[in-house]
């Protein structure tokens, strides 16, 4: 069934997404997109609730409620992961941050390596 | 004049001792007294430690970073390792735990080896030396590290996580931790692998006291160490 196809392969992206780990400014727009996506689809779905139906059994799910749970489950995942990633570059930040804090410390006049801890390449 | 008298023990030139601090207080003044006895200059890492550590160090004779607010071990470590290396005499990083389990003769011995056979990281192994009162439920844990390690990482190293290491200059300018909490162990295998630094192991052994037994990591702790090293080696094939 395409559904399972569908599924399977967000999933598979997802893992992908976490482990790649790197931000770039494509899949910021990648991001963007699909907000906007979602919000327009949103719009249409509660204007007309055939549609979903309808979609749904075309890509072999029962109703369209169980289309939409699958939809919301896998944008969670999304969201869960980008959430994650930005939260570790924060972290990689912040402790940059209380490093250099702590050797400025102990020599204010020592210069500190601009070779900071976390992804330069992250946007 | 020489003569006959047993002179000191040798204090090995261009190498800094590194040691991660975090509440430490009941042993760091013996552990920096210890070292300092072998080893010109000593950094001790104060993690945000809520105890007077980092006062105790310093009366001690260590060089101490403090962080505001508690990191993790690896990041310490990485604090500790960037203010070796600012000096440039400094050829050498000794890695050293802050709990008095590791040997301080044996930290020198390593560093001597590391000269000698020319390696760029040299990696205490309790599995080569010997050790007292390891239960077997560590140590079976300890084991399965090992081998995943192996599977990993392709090292061959036989104690997957011991404090006690030696690195060059080369490798430690490497050291950037992106894991949190005690990964830095598995990271520096990967950083290793990543960079093909040449490493070498040495025997070494740990004091298990009632005081390092309690701080010590749980067994259960393991399963994440599986994880970091499993996403570690993902990532890097990505």
């Amino acid at each position: 069934m395409i559904i399972q196809l569908l599924l399977l392969g967000s999933l598979a992206g997802a893992s992908f997404v976490l482990i790649r780990g790197k931000r770039s400014l494509l899949s910021m727009l990648l991001r963007r997109f699909l907000t906007l996506a979602v919000i327009l689809v949103g719009a249409l779905a509660v204007l007309s609730p055939n549609s979903v139906t309808t979609v749904a059994q075309a890509v072999g799910v029962g109703r369209g409620t169980d289309l939409i749970l699958y939809v919301l489950g896998v944008t969670f995942l999304f969201v869960s992961i980008s959430l994650y990633l930005r939260l570790a570059d924060m972290q990689d930040r912040y402790v940059d941050l209380v490093r250099r804090l702590a050797l400025h410390e102990v020599d204010p006049h020592a210069h500190i390596e601009n070779e900071d801890s976390f992804d330069r390449d992250r946007p | 004049m020489n003569d006959q008298r047993v002179s000191p023990p040798a204090m090995p030139q261009g190498a800094v001792v590194v040691i991660p601090m975090y509440n430490e207080a009941a042993v760091i003044s013996n552990v920096v007294t210890e070292a300092r006895s072998r080893f010109a200059t000593v950094i001790c890492v104060d993690d945000g430690s809520s105890d007077n550590s980092a006062e105790l160090a310093a009366v001690a004779g260590a060089r101490v970073v403090r962080h505001s607010i508690n990191l993790g071990q690896g990041a310490a470590l990485e604090t500790g390792i960037r203010l070796a290396l600012m000096s440039t005499s400094c050829e050498y990083v000794v890695t050293y735990d802050a709990d008095g389990q590791h040997n301080i003769d044996e930290a020198v011995d390593m560093v001597q080896v590391a000269r000698l056979k020319g390696v760029q990281v040299l990696l205490g192994s309790r599995f080569l030396g010997d050790h007292s009162g390891l239960s077997a439920s560590r140590r079976a844990v300890l084991i399965l590290a090992i081998w995943f390690t192996r599977l990993t990482t392709r090292l061959a190293v036989t104690d997957a996580h011991n404090g006690l290491r030696v690195l060059h200059r080369d490798a430690a300018e490497s050291i950037r931790f992106r894991l949190p909490g005690m990964s830095h162990a598995s990271e520096i295998l990967g950083i290793i692998a990543g960079g093909e630094f040449s490493y070498s192991e040495h025997p070494v052994t740990i004091r298990y006291t009632n005081y390092s037994r309690a701080k010590g990591q749980r067994s259960w702790n393991a399963l994440n160490i599986l994880y970091d090293l499993a996403f570690m080696s993902l990532r890097s094939a990505s």
